[in-house]
């Protein structure tokens, strides 16, 4: 891997809130606060996996920084091709179109992110023909190109995305996303719709497109194992916050925050001599529009103390590379796994 | 098998389904055992008949699909509590008295999608009175009172409130914890837990399992677990039942299966999930090509063609049977043996 420190993305005090509205002029009584001050980067050719429970902000942090939704706050300082650092947050539509081709997405969904009336050739060729390759020859041979590149054979080129199996047309989204070039490709779930013996071709080759063209992977899923497999570094997300961000192996073996504590010991293991499952964590993941106070873990932590209830704690470096937001973070001693 | 006469005892069941295009094979001849107090797993790859299976065995298959051959053995409870004869279920009429009586009373489901699975425009209470009334001979306030007492077993707060709210109003924890009330509220002996934390988050899927797991032991319920997550079935099976394609591959002890499995697939599933002990970023070990669409099986084993260890002229051409192989465990491939499936 060619991995350098070079920031490719810095996200700085992200916030997107859905307001509520209510009544007959749609006056709006609160928000529901989905991403609420979240803070990270990424560095080029590394994969930065977002976990967290449904709900807690994973995907709309992800649309966020692909501009398919605008954020309320905060900055998202990106570093173009060219080496220039540029905020994604306060850019336009135009001054955003010659980005795009930077940033791409492949989708959980494998059938529903395909039209099932356009062809491989359509499908995978249509965002090189949006960015001037308007020659078919050259086009079809691109996307031929591409195809082999994601295990697929260019004879399927004229073929509906319908003939293909889940794995196929995730290969073909993948192909899709990968077409234009991208240095940043944001995949959200892109394996949790697929079967366990489809699932690790679609990982390998991920691993493989990203070693060959250096990508940089946002990396949004709930199944841990497959996230420590796949990521350099782990950010936990709990309703609309990171609570704790590390390298993957320290995340997992040395937890520092409650939240992620409890998670790993949630992570069923395939293998009926390990029994999980200790930490029980009780209740209900708090809505983002009616959050608790202080820390918003604080209802359901075992650890919690009178601090906790008040203030909200800051997410701090506790050691280096190595974020959580938690008061009582260092001084507790928390069990991780592998 | 054990000794002791299973509660659930099914032969050679097959269910195709006989659409346009030509016949499914859905469910080819599956056979097995589900001891009382057992969390009997059943695992498999979409396409694989382990939910078929699960509703062939409540007599829940539609048209076009038919139980096309095979037995289903029940084994009926007296009123005081003495076990009497099996019942053949695929001999009954899938709408008779019988039938409906067992559905829901001896046998209950929890189904996959909690959200699909209540009506919502009846409260949660109004739909579990339903249950127990259609079951057990009790008037509407007794009912009430059974309903209260299973929210409260499955560990929902303020259920006196949640019985009359509905089931959109629930998050999909206590949505998934109402659903196991109901399906636990006429006492059924047979559970069938048809992928029961698919739709949830981590947290809530170790809460919901331990949950199931505390109720069964309480009740020495029998359930058949079904997911296609292997850490799920390490986790809650007894004994496990691997399927590919209609076929039951392999079965044993949910401890013989991830430590010592002998079929090739089991071997390859095993070895291409992810863990959480391994060296992270290294090309996992994979299982060739994808599953095959139900119309074109392949001849011979159905796995043949991703199997590393295929045999020539034999797995292509003839289906292995399942066989005992080793102390409670059963295999279906010519590696162990050489006994095939008879036409």
């Amino acid at each position: 891997m060619t991995q350098n420190n070079q920031r490719l993305l810095e996200v700085k005090n992200l916030k997107k809130y859905f307001p509520i509205q209510k009544g007959f002029f749609r006056k709006t009584v609160g928000n529901v606060r989905a991403v609420d001050d979240v803070s990270f980067f990424v560095n080029e050719g590394e994969t930065l996996g977002l976990v967290g429970e449904s709900g807690c902000g994973k995907t709309t942090t992800s649309r966020c920084i692909l501009r398919a939704m605008p954020p309320s706050s905060g900055e998202m300082l990106f570093r173009t091709k060219e080496g220039n650092v540029v905020d994604l947050a306060k850019l336009n539509r135009s001054e955003l179109h010659p980005l795009r081709v930077q940033m791409q997405m492949i989708f959980q969904d494998p059938y529903g992110s395909l039209n099932p009336r356009m062809t491989l050739f359509d499908i995978v060729g249509e965002p090189l023909l949006v960015n001037g390759m308007t020659n078919r020859k050259e086009r079809e041979q691109r996307v031929a190109e591409l195809l082999k590149l994601v295990g697929l054979r260019p004879e399927y080129l004229q073929r509906f995305p319908h003939a293909f199996s889940g794995g196929q047309r995730q290969r073909i989204g993948i192909a899709r996303a990968l077409s234009v070039n991208p240095r940043l490709v944001v995949a959200d779930e892109p394996v949790s719709a697929l079967d366990v013996s489809v699932q690790a071709q679609i990982l390998n080759l991920m691993l493989d497109l990203q070693k060959r063209m250096n990508l940089t992977y946002l990396f949004v899923a709930h199944n841990l194992s497959v996230v420590r497999h796949f990521c350099d570094r782990v950010a936990v997300m709990y309703v609309g916050k990171i609570v704790e961000l590390s390298d993957t192996l320290e995340l997992y073996a040395a937890p520092q925050h409650p939240y992620t504590a409890a998670l790993m010991s949630a992570v069923p293991v395939a293998d009926p001599r390990i029994k999980t499952g200790n930490v029980e964590l009780k209740g209900e993941v708090p809505s983002p529009a009616n959050p608790p106070s202080g820390c918003y873990f604080h209802p359901r932590c075992e650890y919690a103390v009178d601090k906790c209830k008040q203030d909200a704690p800051v997410f701090r470096e506790i050691k280096p590379n190595h974020f959580v937001a938690c008061h009582r973070a260092g001084e507790l001693k928390l069990p991780g796994i592998g | 098998m054990d000794k002791q006469q299973p509660l659930l005892s099914v032969k050679n069941l097959k269910t195709h389904f006989f659409m346009d295009e030509g016949v499914v094979k859905a469910v080819d001849g599956v056979t097995f055992d589900v001891q009382a107090g057992q969390v009997f797993g059943i695992v498999g790859e979409s396409g694989c008949g382990k939910s078929v299976t699960m509703k062939a065995v409540l007599r829940l298959v539609d048209p076009p699909g038919r139980i096309v051959g095979g037995e289903i053995m029940l084994r009926r409870t007296n009123e005081d509590g003495s076990t009497n004869e099996a019942i053949d279920l695929v001999k009954l009429d899938a709408n008779g008295k019988m039938m409906r009586d067992i559905r829901g009373a001896e046998i209950a489901l929890i189904p996959q999608e909690p959200m699909a699975s209540f009506s919502p425009v009846h409260t949660i209470g109004d739909q579990i009175c339903e249950a127990i009334m259609l079951h057990q001979s009790v008037d509407k306030r007794a009912a009430r009172k059974i309903a209260l007492q299973m929210l409260k077993d499955v560990g929902i707060p303020i259920p006196e409130q949640r019985l009359d709210e509905y089931s959109w109003q629930l998050s999909g924890g206590l949505r998934q914890r109402a659903i196991i009330a109901m399906a636990l509220s006429c006492n059924p002996r047979l559970l069938i837990a048809d992928e029961p934390t698919t739709a949830v988050d981590v947290t809530t899927q170790a809460q919901v399992l331990r949950l199931l797991r505390r109720l069964q032991e309480q009740r020495n319920a029998a359930i058949i677990f079904i997911t296609h997550d292997l850490g799920v079935i390490a986790q809650m099976a007894d004994s496990v039942m691997v399927m590919y394609l209609g076929l039951v591959m392999e079965q044993g002890p949910v401890e013989t299966i991830f430590h010592n499995a002998k079929h090739p697939y089991t071997q390859a599933l095993l070895r291409s999930i992810p863990t959480v002990t391994m060296t992270p970023r290294v090309n996992l070990p994979t299982i060739s090509g994808s599953i095959p669409h139900p119309f074109n099986k392949p001849k011979g084993c159905p796995f043949h063609p991703r199997c590393e260890k295929s045999i020539a002229g034999k797995c292509d051409a003839r289906t292995p049977a399942l066989q005992a192989a080793g102390e409670r465990q059963w295999v279906s491939c010519f590696l162990y043996h050489d006994v095939e499936v008879s036409a």
